[in-house]
């Protein structure tokens, strides 16, 4: 499958850019006390409208501050942005007023949590947390928000929605919290929804609910959707495609079926292979040796060689480059063309 | 709500009738001659102490006695003090003027030290909040016994501002330095709580998501955060507003303030042991009405509160 590109954002002045969301070369830092962590390191990636792309990779990886970063609710300081593109529609977000950037939030770019109980304010009744959007920026009054909050949750598959309107979020089971904050970030009917880790919290059998609501909502909104996640399982049936993140990099950037079938990075391989299986009953689970690089002091070369088992002295040497293997696929391995064929031992 | 309302009740009760058996065995163990102590220096006959101890029921059992005392204090007949005046009256006289300071140092510690913290807790480690910091902890410091004789003499001696003194019926302009002094010994405490509170809160979950459903930064920190913010600050509020109402033997003795604190005062002075159990058992009653008051607003405050 190759991307869809369509034209729906008009080439801005800054950018040229057809998709409808562009992170092009974005470099995040967080200044402490103890020194500077480069926790984003030159991240690409796009989406367009309709398309699901799954952000994968352990904490720490990255992957919630970028989308963090798109959304502009990063804490700066300590967070710094020395450089990068974030285009919407062709428009560079960072370039952008505050207060432009905030019309942008919400209505354009809306983002959901991972812990719905932490993310929703807990004295205020769930209906009015949905409409707040609507009557403070749609300029609805408290009955038409009202009546578009129920349709909102019905949408959202929350049984008797007109009866629940006036509870507050520690009434709800974590499954229907997540409906809430579901509902609540589409009130202004985005253009793109990120979902960060949005099933982490909850039971297997819900995950699985709310990843079939979240597919059906980006289909039926044509939104585009980014899901963050570490876990490979959930992405599979979801994604249209698939952006690996390791130490602040994409490692490995292309189409969901052939990530599964031929992985191009030996950190996406090793995911694969940490994930359960029916089949494999009765043989130890394959893990990842080593934990995740201290983004204080990264290793030299590629930030994964000292866990990485095909690991070889230029690893340790030379960052490597994100190189094109076509179709929209790249992977940041210096072995990557040996991986795909399989010779790489 | 409404078996919370109940169960919340039934413990006011129980209190109430713990601190009323405690009191009343603290005056019944004290000892003394109750009768002697009536009769002042003159002698008693035996005649008369028989008819006084069935008058006053002293020769009933301590429970009877308690129960009594608990009867009359619950029909508002809070007894006579030694020199034969009604406590109720004097009480009804010290209350207003107690309410009227209590008031007032209210004000102070909302207007200074809840506005301050809130702006502490926004601004973390700017001038403003070190400023502050260092204030706090100075007037955390000093003792009423020492803060309130150096107001009486810097603004009333020294600059003239306020009058020295409480007249017997003061005037609420009698009662602003007074209650000013009260108020910033709860200032400083308000103020860090207030700004422990919405530092804490700013960095909530919920602050994020307010933001990244665009509302503008002045929502979000007026609405979401102060919402959440005030919750222990209300709770403090009512308790202090409650223990201010009990009367502040201090500056109420200094300043000369016909209030509840002064009555106090006077009652231990003049070892008047009927008006001291009178104003101890008011106090508290009117401490548990104002801890009642302040669970119920938390309630209504917290809805997590209401339902559990």
């Amino acid at each position: 499958m190759t991307d869809i590109h369509v034209t729906s954002g008009k080439a801005g002045p800054t950018g040229g850019s057809r998709h409808l969301l562009e992170v092009k070369d974005l470099y995040v830092e967080f200044h402490t006390r103890d020194g500077v962590a480069r926790v984003i390191n030159g991240v690409s990636y796009h989406l367009d409208p309709g398309e699901t792309l799954a952000v994968l990779g352990e904490s720490g990886s990255g992957k919630s501050v970028t989308a963090q970063a798109i959304m502009g609710i990063l804490d700066m300081p300590p967070a710094k942005i020395p450089s990068g593109q974030i285009l919407y529609k062709g428009e560079n977000l960072l370039a952008m007023s505050e207060e432009k950037r905030r019309q942008v939030r919400g209505k354009e770019i809306s983002m959901i949590f991972q812990d719905a109980l932490s993310a929703l304010n807990p004295v205020f009744p769930v209906g009015w947390q949905i409409s707040e959007t609507l009557r403070t920026r749609a300029g609805m009054s408290r009955k038409e928000g009202l009546k578009r909050v129920v349709e909102l949750m019905d949408l959202v598959k929350i049984p008797a929605a007109k009866a629940r309107v006036r509870d507050y979020p520690h009434q709800f089971s974590g499954g229907m919290r997540q409906r809430v904050m579901i509902a609540m970030s589409l009130a202004m009917e985005p253009k793109v929804l990120i979902a960060d880790e949005p099933t982490t919290a909850l039971d297997v059998t819900v995950q699985a609910q709310i990843m079939d609501l979240l597919g059906d909502l980006r289909r039926d909104m044509n939104m585009g959707l980014i899901l963050i996640t570490h876990d490979l399982g959930v992405v599979a049936d979801v994604a249209d495609r698939i952006a690996v993140m390791y130490a602040g990099r994409i490692v490995e950037h292309a189409d969901v079926r052939n990530v599964y079938k031929h992985p191009a990075h030996p950190y996406t391989e090793g995911l694969l292979d940490s994930i359960p299986r029916l089949d494999s009953k009765g043989t130890e689970l394959a893990t990842i040796k080593g934990l995740p690089p201290n983004l204080m002091r990264p290793p030299t070369g590629c930030a994964f060689h000292p866990r990485c088992k095909y690991a070889k002295a230029v690893c340790t040497t030379e960052t490597p480059r994100s190189l094109d293997l076509g179709h929209g696929r790249t992977s940041a391995c210096h072995f990557a063309k040996e991986m795909l064929d399989g010779t790489l031992r | 709500m409404f078996r919370y309302l109940v169960r919340r009740f039934l413990q006011m009760i129980m209190v109430f009738i713990a601190t009323t058996l405690i009191v009343y065995s603290l005056m019944y163990l004290t000892g003394g001659d109750p009768i002697q102590a009536l009769a002042g220096e003159k002698p008693v006959t035996d005649l008369q102490r028989a008819q006084l101890t069935v008058k006053y029921g002293l020769d009933q059992p301590f429970l009877v006695r308690y129960w009594n005392y608990l009867t009359d204090l619950l029909h508002l007949d809070f007894g006579t003090t030694l020199t034969g005046r009604p406590i109720k009256d004097i009480l009804l006289d010290a209350w207003p003027v107690t309410m009227q300071l209590a008031l007032i140092a209210i004000l102070v510690t909302i207007i200074f030290g809840v506005t301050a913290g809130v702006i502490a807790g926004i601004r973390r480690g700017s001038i403003f909040d070190n400023a502050t910091l260092v204030l706090t902890l100075i007037v955390i410091g000093i003792p009423s016994v020492v803060l309130a004789p150096l107001a009486q003499y810097l603004f009333t001696i020294q600059w003239k501002l306020f009058p020295t003194t409480a007249s017997g019926d003061p005037t609420w302009y009698e009662l602003v330095l007074p209650g000013i002094v009260l108020g910033s010994l709860s200032v400083a405490t308000a103020m860090r709580l207030t700004r422990a509170s919405v530092s804490e809160n700013l960095r909530a979950d919920f602050v994020r998501t307010a933001r990244s459903k665009g509302m503008p930064g002045r929502r979000v920190i007026g609405i979401h955060v102060l919402r959440n913010s005030l919750i222990p600050i209300v709770t403090f509020l009512g308790v202090e507003l409650g223990s201010l109402m009990a009367g502040a033997i201090v500056t109420e003795s200094v300043f000369n303030v016909p209030g509840v604190g002064f009555q106090l005062a006077r009652g231990l002075k003049t070892e008047d042991t009927p008006l001291v159990i009178g104003i101890v058992s008011v106090l508290v009653i009117v401490f548990l009405v104002a801890n009642l008051i302040v669970d119920l607003l938390y309630a209504v405050l917290d809805p997590r509160i209401r339902y559990e």
